[in-house]
């Protein structure tokens, strides 16, 4: 028995170990719905965080040998991530619920202890109606944090406020 | 079976706020987090192959084959999940200043010398046993602008993965009997003692290498499966 090792900020230099490439889970000739996923991360004071790292997890396509699921990017001096990857659709939930198209997000940065947990929903997806984590969420403004909307063709923006206003919800997994 | 992560035991993790640590006072959430039962997402995990990912074990040269400054060290060790079960075949990625506590890094202004054939970056998998190991150069301190005079401590970065989203863990390993720790406000954020302890390596003459280098243990536990056996 023991208990699981602390947690510790990932710091300012974590770009020692920085591949450019892993933002784009396509890199591997995946086929399927390529999208762009951004936004900002922002601090308390609106201010950018421009050492973030960014993690997404999708479990939707399954991941192959042309698509790892996986992929990380830097947040640059406007506190901007960019990943590309491949749509993802509606995967099971717990029971017999299903969820809607998400990917999920993993922040770490400077200033954080421990890393941080949300997701990406797709504006106008109707199963966000009736997707268990969305609808737990009683707040439509504290839900909105978690939806990505459509910017342009194929590119979806979701901000991270990690503090105050508009706040993002972080999600205790 | 219950396949969900347990929960972090109490006192274990450090919180996000924290007051002498001033980075966090403007990045830390001030809502409390949002519970959720955990899913296909958190309870899956992505997979990193040798092939895409290829293994660095001995950081001490350059890629031209020049050998950087300072102390070699040896570290290993093992990880397991909380029931003492082995990780195995997991990616585990380090990063570290050099012997004069610089980084290989832009943002890094510390007026201290640069190492040419340093860049500090490594990657290992564990083997069936969940074990690691790699040869690296022991990191200098550094200061910080924190607080007045403050310096970190010696401290090599780490990321695991583990099965699942849910065990992603970065962590920071550090050195027995560093004056430093006492002062520095990133290690003793966690509030339990025994678990801040768990960061700081064993010194193991085992490990050390005879006429070469100096071996220092370092194990890791990513989270378990299940409710905690006291839990019933
Ligand atoms: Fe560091």
């Amino acid at each position: 028995m023991g208990f699981t090792t602390a947690s510790q900020t990932i710091g300012p230099y974590w770009h020692i170990i920085e591949d450019k490439a892993l933002a784009d889970l396509t890199r591997f000739g995946a086929e399927g719905e390529r999208i762009e996923l951004t936004g900002r991360v922002l601090d308390g004071d609106g201010n950018p965080c421009s050492d973030a790292c960014i993690e997404i997890w999708q479990t939707d396509p399954p991941s192959s040998e042309t698509f790892p699921g996986w992929g990380r990017a830097n947040t640059d001096a406007s506190g901007t991530f960019r990943l590309t990857t491949l749509k993802p659709g509606p995967v099971a939930g717990r029971g017999n619920t299903q969820q809607a198209p998400h990917i999920a997000i993993c922040i770490l940065s400077r200033g954080l202890m421990h890393h941080l947990v949300t997701r990406a929903y797709f504006q106008n997806e109707a199963l966000n109606e009736t997707d268990p984590l969305l609808v737990s969420i009683e707040d439509p403004a504290q839900r909105a944090t978690l939806i990505a909307t459509l910017e342009a063709a194929g590119v979806w923006r979701l901000d991270i406020r990690l503090q105050g206003e508009n706040e993002t919800v972080f999600l205790d997994v | 079976m219950n396949e969900d992560f347990r929960p972090y035991a109490a006192g274990t993790q450090p919180p996000l706020d924290v007051p002498d640590y001033r980075g966090t006072a403007k990045r830390h959430p001030l809502r409390a987090k949002h519970p959720m039962p955990q899913t296909i997402t958190e309870t899956t995990g992505p997979r990193f192959s040798e092939r895409h990912f290829p293994v660095m074990a001995d950081m001490t040269k350059s890629t031209s084959g020049k050998e950087a400054l300072g102390e070699r060290i040896i570290v290993a060790g093992r990880i397991l999940d909380e029931d003492g079960r082995p990780v195995p075949h997991t990616m585990v990625e380090i990063w570290q200043a050099g012997a004069s506590g610089r980084y290989d890094h832009p943002a890094d202004q510390h007026d201290a010398p640069s190492d040419p054939n340093f860049h500090g970056d490594g990657r290992v998998f564990t083997d069936a046993e969940g074990r690691y190991s790699f040869l690296t150069i022991r990191p200098g301190a550094y200061p910080w602008p924190n607080h007045r005079n403050a310096w970190r401590p010696n401290h090599i970065h780490f990321s695991f993965f583990g099965p699942a989203f849910a065990t992603r863990l970065i962590t920071q390993m550090y050195f027995p009997g560093d004056p430093l720790l006492a002062f520095d406000p990133i290690f003793n954020s966690t509030p339990d003692l025994a678990a801040r302890q768990r960061l700081i390596a064993g010194f193991d003459l085992e490990l050390t290498k005879p006429d070469f280098a100096l071996g220092y243990r370092f194990d890791v536990v990513l989270r378990g499966r299940g409710a905690t056996p006291m839990e019933g």
